[in-house]
């Protein structure tokens, strides 16, 4: 008998006989916040997040601009912005590993949690967003949704390979409870709301397969 | 009513005067209270240890000697606790389940059943420390546990608040177990006493000259610590603030 | 009328007031706010270098003594009250998350049910798991038990000529002994989560499920470190400590052949695996190399997405007293170029599924918060308990691995019950230690003084003449009371208590003298 036929005949010989029906589960929205964007932005701050305020006027990437004009090396792989490292020439998730600053966009945000959501499709080769040392995130405050009970029912979690929740950038208290930003992954992650630019986008072998 | 006094094993041989004051508390409230002689134990100590089949001779001689009264009271939140939750290793008769279904703790009784709406009798003025133990709040339900989400309550403040003059102090940590854990604090003694000396310091660092608590047992093993490291401290059980106790 | 007693206390008040460092240097502030994200300490605490204690002392299956290994831990203040302290201070945080939601109980309720049901229809959700994760393109391997996980895993490097892994943390491998055997076929494992790492460094167990290394002070560290990565041994500086971690691990990850993490919950409708991290190094563990294999164990399966906010909004809360971790993962499908596997694994669980009294406990989401809240755990240790998992759901699921090796286990608890209050899937521990220590009494696994002393205790407590005559002699009182309650005799209670001073007289003597005897 195969390990599979063994530990499912004795799952079914073992599971009790009891009835325990599977619950309903509300949604927990009654009570949203005011504003979806001011109240991410509160979450992503107190998860160690940045977040970006938009200039009132004149160029909206001017923060990231800023924040990237010294490094050595820029990834992107968003239109609105150029990076010096085109992901698209990438083979390997090592030939990221001397990124500084990779800029993607959020397939969506988590208001609750100060989440957002990166996939393949907005990363193309997951690992830049674990090997660069700072993460930019573009996010468009039309994709903020309340809490996670409404995050699960988005069409990422069915259609996509890889979808990971972002609150903020790598941490660890693991050594008496300092808390260090960059343990394994980003240092700093930056969130700059801005609304979709449609048209452009980039091939890759990752979402062409 | 007719109140049949359960004053449990170490209560009769350590701290009789707390039986003494849960009797006549009692019959403050108009009670005939009797005190059934051959009573001896609950039967806690041997099934805490997982030794159940050892209880049932001494559980059905609970049960016989306190057949009959319209409750049973006693002084003690783990011993009411093991006779109401735990008491399984003999036949569940229907005498069996009404004796267990009756058997109150002190302060659930006043508060429950009793009502109580004034003490004028009692007047306390001293900074004391609440102790609700494990068995009382978590088991019985004294009080709002602080790891659920719920409102605050709590019948042992309910009825010290009704004594004049008295003044409460909150510990850093006021629901952390102290270590007495019955036969624990013997099999574990060293985490036991450590449990019971941090308890103690907490309670003298807030400033309490008292901890009262409604189980004597955590009294006795939190006096023992705080006697060894030197911490000043007194111990009171709670029904003898209620019936009136200065000091 | 001061303060109530009982209500959410100053989360700022401390115990041990002498730890709290002067200044904070290591705060990472935002907004004026003191950050305490993942599992940051809400107060800058500090420590005097002391020798590490170390866990219980192991003798085949012979039982662990924790006992013994908690006074020693004991005996390390500095030790005992960091990490007294620290893991208190998890617990606070976890309180305050709890109160800033409303319905915290309704989930609770909700995550024991959905567990519940699952665990009653296990083999379907497995099932639909497997079928779902196929055709998605991941490759699916059932293993009996920890052997036969450690085989497949080799087998499957083998395959691929991997001759290096990259783990993330995972409870599941730890049960398995995976890196002793890859060790011992030559495999190079790397922990990337950092306070695995450490203990790996270090050959110790992890002593918590969330927080590996919670047991070690800074300066433990700085050891650990100096021997392994050439770090300044007397640099104690955690952000030194950590920024020299990453920068040895960072060439290890780029290098390595494949990856392997654990999983949080398994979903069975769409074949998702999810994996919860705060410094993401599951997410390079899975990204960076080709291959990623990932351990589950099958009581991990939970049947929709929608399950899944139930239960990640009671993950992080209950763990860490943080709304989220930095990272939650949900793998699907390998990514394009790359190869997954995963591998189930029972190992006792489909045999504790029938167990009546001990079948919930499958339902553990490994959160750590029943050891975080636990009055012996946080004064002993992890490693007292010598075994994969400690404090209060360690001493439920050990005796399913081995009764005799962990019969002591069950009496390591006072059974004050507020593991019970904490757990965010309502597993009645507490309850499930008592019932623990029954079933080790019936199955002859506690030593024969015991049981002598207990039925001698049976017999005088059922003979009311008899327990008279024993104790009414106000001094024979202190000799014969203690003795049969407790069987090694006074000597135990009065070693660090002082013994309680015998009354002139009785409750019944009292009694019978003024109120007559009437009974």
């Amino acid at each position: 008998m195969s390990s599979r036929a063994d530990i499912l005949g004795a799952i079914r010989l073992n599971r009790p006989q009891l009835e325990r029906p599977l619950p309903a589960v509300p949604l927990f929205d009654g009570a949203p916040p005011p504003s979806l964007l001011a109240a991410f932005k509160d979450s992503v701050q107190g998860m160690g997040g940045l977040f970006l305020d938009p200039p009132a006027s004149g160029d909206p990437f001017a923060p990231v601009r800023l924040k990237i004009a010294d490094a050595k090396v820029v990834c992107s792989t968003v239109p609105e912005i150029g990076g010096n490292r085109n992901i698209a020439d990438v083979r390997a998730p090592q030939d990221l590993a001397d990124v500084d600053f990779a800029i993607v966009r959020a397939s969506f945000a988590v208001a609750e949690t100060g989440s957002v959501l990166l996939s393949e499709a907005n990363l193309f080769i997951n690992a830049v967003a674990y090997l660069a040392q700072h993460l930019i995130v573009l996010l468009d405050p039309a994709d903020i949704v309340v809490n996670l009970h409404h995050a699960y029912r988005r069409p990422e979690f069915r259609d996509r390979r890889y979808a990971a929740f972002h609150t903020g950038p790598s941490a660890t208290a693991d050594i008496e409870g300092v808390l260090i930003h960059g343990a394994q992954g980003v240092r700093s992650l930056s969130v700059l709301p801005v609304a979709h630019v449609t048209g452009r986008s980039i091939q890759s072998p990752e979402t062409t397969a | 009513m007719r109140i049949g006094l359960f004053v449990p094993c170490y209560i009769d041989a350590f701290f009789p005067a707390v039986g003494i004051a849960t009797l006549e508390l009692l019959e403050r409230f108009g009670h005939e209270v009797v005190y059934p002689r051959d009573q001896t134990c609950c039967g806690q100590p041997m099934a805490n240890s997982g030794f159940n089949a050892e209880c049932a001779a001494t559980e059905a001689l609970f049960v016989r000697n306190f057949s009959g009264f319209d409750y049973i009271v006693a002084p003690s939140g783990s011993c009411v606790h093991h006779v109401r939750d735990n008491f399984d290793a003999i036949e569940q008769t229907p005498q069996v389940t009404e004796v267990r279904k009756r058997t109150y703790e002190i302060v659930e009784f006043l508060h429950d059943i009793q009502k109580v709406e004034a003490l004028p009798w009692a007047r306390f003025p001293h900074r004391v420390g609440l102790h609700n133990s494990c068995g009382t709040l978590r088991g019985l339900r004294h009080a709002t546990a602080s790891e659920l989400h719920e409102p605050f309550f709590s019948k042992p403040l309910d009825l010290l608040s009704k004594v004049a003059d008295i003044e409460f102090v909150t510990p850093a940590r006021p629901d952390e177990c102290c270590g007495f854990g019955g036969t624990f604090s013997v099999f574990e003694e060293v985490v036991s006493t450590k449990m019971g000396y941090d308890k103690v310091s907490d309670h003298a660092s807030a400033g309490a000259e008292y901890i009262v608590s409604a189980d004597t047992s955590c009294l006795m093993h939190q006096k023992g610590c705080a006697e060894r490291i030197g911490v000043h401290m007194k111990f009171i059980h709670i029904a003898q603030i209620l019936n009136g106790a200065s000091s | 009328m001061s303060n109530p007693v009982g209500q959410a206390g100053d989360r700022h008040a401390m115990l041990h007031p002498e730890l709290r460092a002067e200044h904070d240097g290591d705060a990472i502030i935002r907004n004026g706010q003191r950050l305490d994200h993942a599992e940051g300490a809400s107060t800058p605490l500090h420590s005097q270098p002391e020798k590490q204690p170390r866990g219980a002392r192991i003798h085949g299956s012979r039982p662990v003594d924790q006992a013994e290994a908690a006074a020693r831990f004991i005996a390390a203040p500095q030790h005992e009250k960091m990490h007294d302290e620290r893991l208190w201070d998890l617990r606070q945080k976890r309180d305050r998350e709890m109160h800033g939601i409303p319905e915290w109980e309704e989930l609770r309720s909700l995550a024991s049910a959905i567990k519940e049901h699952t665990l009653t229809r296990l083999d379907q959700y497995l099932e639909q798991f497997e079928a779902n994760a196929r055709s998605n393109g991941i490759t699916v391997h059932w293993a009996r038990d920890a052997a036969e996980h450690n085989r497949i895993v080799h087998g499957i490097l083998k395959d691929h000529g991997a001759k290096s892994l990259i783990k993330s943390k995972s409870m599941l491998t730890e049960e398995c002994g995976f890196r002793a055997y890859m060790a011992s076929v030559g495999i190079e494992v790397i922990e990337t989560d950092l306070g695995e790492r450490i203990q790996q460094l270090d050959n110790e167990d992890p002593s918590h499920v969330v927080v590996p290394a919670v047991h070690k002070l800074r300066t433990d560290v700085a050891e650990v470190f100096s021997k392994t990565l050439g770090t300044d041994p007397e640099n104690s500086d955690v952000h030194y400590l950590a920024e020299a971690q990453r920068d040895a691990t960072r060439p290890l990850i780029l290098a390595a052949d494949a990856g392997m993490t654990g999983c949080n919950f398994a979903v069975a409708e769409t074949g998702t695996f999810v994996v919860c991290t705060n410094e993401g190094n599951a997410d390079l563990s899975a990204n960076v190399p080709k291959l990623h294999i990932a351990s589950i164990g099958i009581e991990k399966v939970i049947p929709r997405l929608e399950h899944l906010a139930v239960f990640v909004r009671l993950l992080s809360r209950s763990a860490l007293g943080s709304p989220m971790t930095q990272y939650t993962s949900h793998f699907r499908g390998p990514r394009v170029g790359g190869e997954t596997h995963i591998v189930l694994v029972d190992n006792g669980r489909s045999e504790r599924l029938g167990l009546s009294e001990f079948w919930t406990s499958l339902k553990c989401i490994r959160c750590g918060a029943c050891m975080n809240t636990c009055p012996v755990y946080r004064r002993s240790g992890g490693l007292s308990y010598g075994a994969t998992y400690s404090g209060p759901i360690g001493l439920i699921i050990d005796p399913t691995f081995n009764a005799k090796k962990y019969s002591n286990l069950p009496f390591a608890s006072s059974l004050n019950g507020s593991c019970t209050n904490v757990c965010p899937v309502k597993i009645n521990i507490h309850e499930q230690i008592y019932a623990w220590r029954r079933e080790l009494v019936r199955r002859h696994e506690v030593p024969m003084a015991k049981k002598a002393a207990m039925k001698a205790a049976g017999e005088l407590l059922s003979h009311p003449a008899a327990y008279r005559a024993a104790i009414d002699v106000a001094d024979a009182a202190l000799a014969h009371l203690p003795r049969f309650v407790i069987y090694n005799g006074l000597n135990a209670w009065g070693k660090h208590r002082e013994v309680p001073h015998p009354p002139p007289q009785t409750f019944h003597s009292w009694h019978q003298a003024n109120r007559g005897g009437a009974s």
